[in-house]
């Protein structure tokens, strides 16, 4: 902590801070632009002049850059300093000199920090007279648009996308008034996070291509805090909506969880909201190839409800990627015993001991953000890019932290951004990933351990005991493992804060077991330290927490003839297990019905739809991969601008069923009535009600506004159907109103945020209006309640498995993939255009065995044509292919390989 | 990254390789130093030296063999004046425009080039001789007007020089 | 590939010479150019050696006490002829040593692109093993491992006399392992660059030879504490270094006494002058030698010119008038005089020189050569550039000259990220200053046709 004096006040401010941060966390304006809150300063912009005086006598002081200047103890400056005034309103007349005053055109324009910024100076004149310059823009794939004669040179774009992201494709070229940024060649930017350029680019430069389609400015858009549904992070999103369309999603700040970026999974996937071909009003089918037919809402009720009495017994399958709410209210109408969690057998096993190991490894499980405070990490059986996005910046940045840690020895602040880059070079904590392919973290790993499941496995039950002799050890372990295990655990001793992650992405047991095992090794060599485990879908944690069947015990009683009705909750049954085996089931099912809102295989095998609501028109809980349970918002209400439409919340249709079905008179049901319906059914989730305020909750006795101040338009929305403005639709189930009436302020603290926004600050960068600090936590404090705790000395070591590997049987090792392998998200056009052209690698020896090479297409098993490529490393007796590819294929099932047709035979 | 760059290039496309002495000369000279990155002007100026210019698909290469991204790469060869990323002519006049050359005859000698070569700064020879480029002071102040030619500096140079002079670089 | 060269031409050819004879250099007086030949050609290694070469290297090695050698560079006052004047020795004492850290690096500056300054290229090209010879000093003073001499890549000749150079005193052990039996080891490379006059300064430099974008870095940390490759760093000039051997062998008393009494700071420099004056060169000359006296050994204006202004040591130095002839010529008396000694290589301007023009052309080479990081040199200095011309060609506007001040106040000192954008500040202020009227010339009249047209940006 330190004093500061500014404009003749005094202030107590974190003293590890530049003075710009320091002021900004006291919510003083400064302008500034190549300074951001998650990447430190450079100086470059020069935007950011205060005066500072040496102490009390000198009267003279002299301008210098605050982000550049320490927070120290008893600093005076002066922001309000004329000459200091003077010297900013300069800095944005240059950078306006060739910048093309585009606003009314320009994307950014409503949420710009350069708009803010030069208002922010008083810069209102234009005195260059001269011509400006001007660029060409590149083709920089299906997420991103370019538009360089906006740029400002504030070198951000480059400094996330190559320092903190560690992307080799941007860059920085030219020199003097001519600096271009962009790809070294025209071409789709190669990184997972590229997304983030949009919020990171202080201009209009880098834009949301997947907005501009349907652009529209961000005033004019409605908001609602809502939670990326596309894997088990949890990042908070702010979706904006206009005409009943989801247009774009930005980050929403959270101190824990996912700061200010997101993947670009997460925020170009959302496209599968707004298709055409979305279910809106109920179906029912005779049979899987005849005609549908549509009723409205009570007809569909009274139907269904009819088949489901007349059913001899009911099997509810539940879904990893619906809320908490909507499983339970399934269960309800089942009953307890018929339900099911939508997820296979040996992935659930896997999600249950996660959540176990969570509570009794013995190592804390940190918070994304707490993971960069980690400072040695071992990656046992996972692409953590790959399969939790998010994640693998948090992990990046922990390996990075070595620089500060090099900075602090030589008295370099941890903010100096390119001093501490320099300083280190590429010294980095130590980071191992074992994993049978390429990571995406290779760059910055001591090394990576190309091994099969069991190797993994076998690895990290090596590490254990090389860390605690106590671990049973490994017998028979090959040279390269125990070395590889001798190095790690020497590092992960050497650590501070050792990090273990790993996940269900195998679907391995031994490997998570292994992983347990380490970290219980750490824990009694009492070393402070955390486990981190990654699931696949985004209530993956919570379903395993709420318990239920597996899916493939649903399907077995089915099957067996023992129910004979289905009700499935937005589960596509085919993408989890084999489709003979679902075909098998449903075939033998006479009533299917099933809630969902995007048409998959098991839609088209219902004979009652039920339009479910996606996450934009909904309200739910999800509980992400450290057991923190979040509520997510509904954005917009569908039928407002589309009164034909049907949807409805599936936690709704479901509570409707269960009250026809008893024959109760339709009671209204609310959300905070089914979260604490649910809370009391499931003990582990008690925990959920706290997860967000309830629909009573008020600031200043409002409610909380889901549309800007300035949103305009609302009356002439529905001329085209009524020239007479509705009442606008009431909420019954959250606090936020569909309007623009309301708190939308910064001044009280408050967790739900669905639009940042302050006076003078529009862009992103107003999210620092509503922290504690900048880049620390919401002043209400962060969202969402941990669910999961750890339960002291519960734990006891597991024996490592024998390893299985190295047999004539060709086993399929699904690889997750960020682009195209996560089932909602690869229905959006633009994650269509960037997921990439399949392969199945195999170990050369197995390609020799099986007489094919590197660009032959071979069939797997019925499946799609696909080239093999082999890779030196790759374990033996794996066929590596991409998740999402083969529905329903399993890891770890055998399969065969022939070549296509019109290969050789 | 894990993904390897692909090259969509248009200048050069066709048939770039990277010699094998030049790559080994690039591997010589990442030896000198304590991180490979730091051979990398170096390593534009190799190709240059070979082919008179840097075409897109050199980029790429040098980064392979320096295993840094291509763009880091790119940023360098667009940051230094002495190399090019466009074909120049089989020689390359620099023409000194700082100070000293300024007050003693620089203009003169800049529009006796431009009207005797027929071309202007950035521009190379129908011919593909000569390309005209300004440079900052050569250091040769007291020998200004100074002139580049390829490796070779001249100075005092008056404009009657240049026809004799220009006839030595065919 | 090249034919021959014929007769003509080859005496174009620039050679880089010192207007002083053999007969007036002495070991005594002229400590940077007492060996060098009057033909021009190189003083190798055995001409070296036989006029006391490597007698300093031997001194301090002996004596084994690198502190010493820092010592007595701070009591010498050697200050940095790079341009900036900072204490020599001083810098050396702040350069990280000991305890956990890593030896680093030696980095020697021969980027010499200030305009108007040819004195580093003399030194190299004709007493290369002066220069080796200072940073090996250099090196033990600082501990670095390894040196590098950071060459512009215009300088062939300059390259090819070092690499030359370097393989003889490796070859005589002067560089290498465990130089002349010390157990101190340490070796040299020249690295040549590919333009850009930002490399000069020493942060980007150190960027360039990283192999990167030549950007300056923020200070501090400065290189002393995390220079090449995050490794304690010094960088020095040419000239800097040149001057450290006779130091070392001499004593910091008697390089103290070479400037006799016209300064505070000691030693000789290489000073120079360039411009319409009938004899433009170099001399080692005592420190605090005023700009008369140079004038004089040029033999004066060239034809009946006069002199209007002139740029004491490089273009990023303020305008001084003739009055100011008669000051010394050290780092403090022309920074009194709200100018810098920079190189100590004078530019001069004749009267008939319009300055709007001259400065037109000096704000080119700054605005051009701007590495394009920081905003007021990046975009404030083309729009100088264009007022300029505006005004150059008649078209300047009102309220243009006054807008010109503030340019300039805004890339002084401290407000940009380096001292570049400053060094295009100063001449335009002093320009601003001393010849205001024919700015104001260029300022259209009223009545006068207002241009229909916004000027065409040109190549800036
Ligand atoms: C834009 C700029 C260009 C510079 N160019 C050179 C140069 O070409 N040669 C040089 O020795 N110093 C140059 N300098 C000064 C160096 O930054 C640095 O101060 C010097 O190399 C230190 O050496 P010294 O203390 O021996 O003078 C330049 C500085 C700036 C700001
Ligand atoms: S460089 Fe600093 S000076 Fe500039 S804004 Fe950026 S933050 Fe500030
Ligand atoms: S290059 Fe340093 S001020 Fe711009």
């Amino acid at each position: 902590m330190a004093t500061i004096h500014v404009d003749g006040q005094s202030y107590t401010v974190n003293g590890a801070h530049n003075l710009l941060q320091a002021c900004l966390s006291l919510g003083l304006d400064i302008p500034y632009f190549c300074w951001h809150p998650a990447m430190g300063s450079v100086g470059a912009c020069r935007q950011c002049a205060v005066r500072q005086y040496k102490d009390q006598e000198d009267d003279q002081g002299m301008l210098v850059m605050s982000c550049m200047t320490p927070a120290a103890d008893q600093t005076r400056i002066d922001i309000h300093d004329e000459e200091a005034k003077a010297f900013r309103a300069s800095v944005v007349e240059w950078l306006m000199i060739n910048h093309p005053h585009d606003c009314p055109v320009c994307e950014e324009g409503g949420h710009c920090h350069l708009q803010d910024m030069t208002v922010m100076t008083g810069h209102d004149r234009r005195r260059y007279r001269f011509r400006k310059r001007t660029r060409r823009n590149q083709y920089l794939g299906p997420f991103i648009a370019h538009e360089m004669n906006r740029c400002i040179t504030c070198y951000r774009c480059v400094r996330f996308y190559n320092d903190y992201a560690g992307g080799i494709d941007l860059g920085a070229f030219g020199t003097k008034d001519n600096v271009y940024f962009g790809r070294y060649q025209e071409g789709i930017l190669e990184s997972p996070f590229a997304g983030n350029l949009t919020e990171v680019c202080p201009t209009g430069v880098f834009t949301d291509q997947s907005h501009s389609d349907r652009y529209t400015r961000k005033w004019d858009l409605q908001f609602a805090p809502g939670i990326c549904h596309q894997c088990s992070m949890g990042c908070n999103i702010s979706p904006g909506e206009r005409y009943g369309e989801l247009r774009r999603i930005e980050n929403r700040y959270h101190g824990e969880v996912n700061g200010y970026f997101l993947c670009d999974r997460g925020r170009f996937g959302y496209g599968y909201v707004n298709r055409s071909d979305r279910p809106r009003l109920p179906e029912w089918r005779e049979s899987p190839d005849s005609e549908s037919v549509s009723f409205d809402v009570d007809d569909a009720l009274a139907r269904v409800s009819d088949a489901l009495h007349h059913a001899r017994r009911v099997i509810g399958i539940g879904s990893p990627r619906a809320s908490l709410e909507s499983n339970h209210q399934l269960q309800m109408l089942v009953g307890k015993e018929n339900f099911s969690t939508g997820i296979e057998a040996r992935e659930q096993a896997c999600l249950e001991l996660m959540n176990d190991l969570q509570r009794n490894a013995g190592l804390p499980t940190p918070s994304p953000r707490e993971i960069e405070d980690h400072d040695a990490v071992l990656v046992l059986g996972e692409n953590p890019v790959q399969s939790a996005g998010r994640l693998g910046l948090n992990l990046r940045q922990a390996v990075l932290f070595r620089r500060e840690a090099l900075g602090q020895a030589i008295g370099v602040p941890a903010w100096n951004a390119e001093a501490l880059k320099t300083l280190a070079q590429d010294r980095c904590h130590p980071l191992f990933i074992a994993w049978p392919a390429p990571t995406d973290l290779d760059d910055v790993a001591e090394f990576r351990h190309a091994l099969g499941p069991d190797g993994i496995a076998q690895l990290g039950f090596a590490v254990a005991h090389a860390i605690d002799p106590a671990a049973p050890a490994v017998g028979d372990l090959p040279p390269g493992i125990a070395e590889a295990a001798e190095r790690i655990a020497t590092a992960l001793m050497a650590a501070e804060r050792p990090l273990v992650v790993s996940g269900g992405s195998l679907w391995s047991e031994a490997v998570l077991e292994a992983a347990g095992n380490i970290a219980r090794a750490l824990s009694r060599r009492a070393k402070r330290g955390g486990l981190i485990l990654i699931r696949r879908e985004a209530n993956s944690t919570g379903l395993a927490l709420m318990g239920g069947q597996p899916l493939d015990w649903a399907l077995d009683e089915l099957a067996q003839g023992s129910a004979n009705a289905l009700v499935v909750l937005e589960n596509d049954l085919y993408q989890r297990l084999p489709s003979q085996r679902v075909d098998a089931a449903l075939a033998r099912a006479e009533i299917r019905i099933v809630l969902d809102h995007q048409r998959t295989a098991t839609t088209a095998r219902a004979n009652f739809l039920l339009p479910a609501a996606s996450f934009a028109e909904s309200d739910g809980t999800l509980v992400n991969l450290e057991g923190r349970a979040q509520r997510f918002f509904q954005v917009y209400d569908p039928t407002y601008l589309r009164p034909e439409t049907r949807i409805h919340e599936s936690w709704r249709w479901l509570h409707a069923l269960t009250v026809n079905l008893r024959g109760e008179k339709t009671s209204d049901i609310n959300l905070d009535t089914v979260v604490r319906a649910c809370a009391e059914a499931h003990p582990a989730l008690a925990g959920m009600v706290d997860a967000a305020p309830g629909s009573n909750y008020r600031i200043d006795g409002l409610r909380l506004a889901r549309e800007p101040h300035r949103y305009s338009g609302r009356t002439s929305m529905r001329a085209n159907q009524n020239v007479s403005e509705p009442r606008v639709p009431q909420d019954p189930d959250s606090a936020f109103a569909y309007s623009m009436e309301g708190y939308s302020g910064h001044r009280e603290p408050r967790q739900q945020v669905p639009f940042a926004w302050a006076p003078g600050w529009n862009s992103p960068q107003a999210w620092n209006k509503f922290t504690d600090e900048v880049g620390g936590h919401l002043r209400g404090g962060d969202p969402g309640v941990r669910l999961i705790h750890p339960e002291p000395g519960q734990g006891c070591y597991r024996q490592p498995p024998q390893n299985s590997e190295g047999t004539d049987v060709l086993r399929a090792l699904i690889l997750p993939r960020l682009f195209g392998g996560e089932e909602t998200s690869a229905l959006a056009t633009p994650i269509q255009q960037r997921t990439d052209a399949p392969s199945v690698v195999l170990n050369p020896d197995d390609a020799r065995r099986l007489a094919v090479a590197t660009g032959d297409i071979v069939n797997i098993g019925e499946g799609p044509a696909v080239p093999v490529l082999e890779q030196q490393d790759w374990p033996a007796g794996w066929a590596g292919l991409p998740a999402g590819l083969i529905a329903g294929l399993l890891p770890g099932k055998s399969i065969t390989l022939h070549k296509a047709a019109g290969g050789e035979p | 990254m894990a993904t390897t760059p692909q090259t969509t290039g248009l200048i050069g496309s066709d048939g770039f390789h990277l010699h094998p002495a030049d790559e080994a000369a690039m591997l010589e000279e990442m030896a000198h130093y304590e991180q490979p990155q730091a051979a990398c002007i170096e390593a534009l100026k190799i190709v240059q030296r070979r082919h008179g210019w840097v075409p897109d698909e050199a980029i790429v290469a040098i980064a392979r063999v320096l295993g840094i991204g291509p763009a880091a790469v790119e940023g360098v060869a667009t940051f230094y004046s002495l190399i090019f990323r466009q074909p120049v002519g089989r020689h390359v006049v620099l023409v000194c425009d700082s100070s000293s050359c300024f007050l003693t005859g620089f203009d003169e000698l800049k529009r006796a080039l431009v009207s005797q070569l027929g071309i202007d700064y950035g521009q190379t020879t129908d011919d593909d001789r000569f390309t005209l480029l300004p440079v900052c002071c050569l250091g040769a102040c007291d020998g200004a007007p100074a002139l580049m030619i390829d490796a070779d500096t001249y100075g005092p140079v008056s404009a009657g020089d240049l026809p004799d002079l220009l006839e030595g670089y065919p | 590939m090249r034919q021959a060269i014929p007769g003509q031409r080859d005496s174009r050819r620039y050679r880089s010479r010192l207007l002083q004879p053999e007969a007036e250099r002495h070991a005594d007086t002229h400590p940077l150019t007492w060996r060098l030949r009057d033909d021009g050609e190189a003083v190798w290694l055995d001409d070296y050696l036989r006029k006391d070469g490597y007698q300093s290297v031997r001194k301090a090695l002996d004596d084994g006490d690198p502190q010493a050698v820092i010592a007595s560079m701070k009591a010498a006052n050697v200050r940095g002829r790079g341009g900036g004047g900072f204490s020599t020795g001083l810098k050396w004492s702040l350069t990280l040593q000991g305890g956990e850290m890593p030896r680093g690096y030696l980095v020697c500056n021969a980027d010499e692109m200030e305009p108007g300054t040819f004195k580093d290229r003399l030194l190299m090209e004709q007493q290369p093993h002066l220069l080796i010879e200072g940073m090996i000093l250099g090196a033990y003073a600082n501990n670095s491992c390894y040196g590098y001499i950071f060459l512009r890549g215009e300088y062939v000749e300059s390259a090819r006399v070092l690499n030359l150079a370097l393989d003889e005193a490796r070859e005589a052990g002067w560089l290498g392992a465990d130089i002349n039996g010390s157990g101190f080891d340490f070796d040299i490379a020249v690295h040549t660059g590919a333009g850009r006059y930002i490399c000069g300064e020493e942060t980007a430099l150190i960027n360039s030879l990283e192999g990167k974008r030549a950007n300056p870095r923020a200070k501090p940390p400065f290189p002393g504490q995390s220079g090449a490759w995050g490794k304690p760093s010094v960088v020095n000039n040419v000239e800097t270094l040149c001057n450290v051997p006779a130091v070392i062998l001499n004593g910091a008393d008697w390089y103290q006494t070479l400037s006799g009494g016209r300064t505070d700071d000691g030693g000789t420099k290489l000073y120079g002058i360039s411009g319409p004056v009938e004899n433009p060169g170099l001399w080692e000359l005592p420190m605090g030698t005023t700009g008369a006296e140079i004038l004089e050994r040029a033999g004066g204006m060239c034809g009946n010119r006069q002199l209007k202004a002139w740029l004491p040591g490089g273009a990023s130095t303020g305008f001084l008038l003739p009055e100011h002839l008669q000051l010394p010529l050290d780092f403090d008396t022309v920074g009194k005089e709200g100018s810098r000694l920079g190189t100590g290589l004078l530019t001069v301007v004749p009267d008939h020189q319009s300055m709007v023009a001259l400065m037109r052309n000096l704000e080119e080479f700054f605005a051009r050569e701007s590495c394009g990081w920081c905003t007021p040199c990046r975009d404030g200095l083309p729009w100088v550039v264009k007022l300029l011309q505006a005004l150059e060609w008649g078209e300047g506007e009102e309220g243009d000259i006054e807008l010109l001040d503030k340019l300039a106040a805004d890339c002084g000192p401290g407000l940009t990220f380096c001292a570049h954008a400053p060094g295009a500040a100063m001449p335009l202020q002093t320009a601003l200053k001393h010849f205001r009227h024919e700015f104001e010339q260029g300022v259209r009249k009223p009545g006068s046709k207002a241009h229909q047209d916004p000027i065409p940006v040109g190549e800036v």
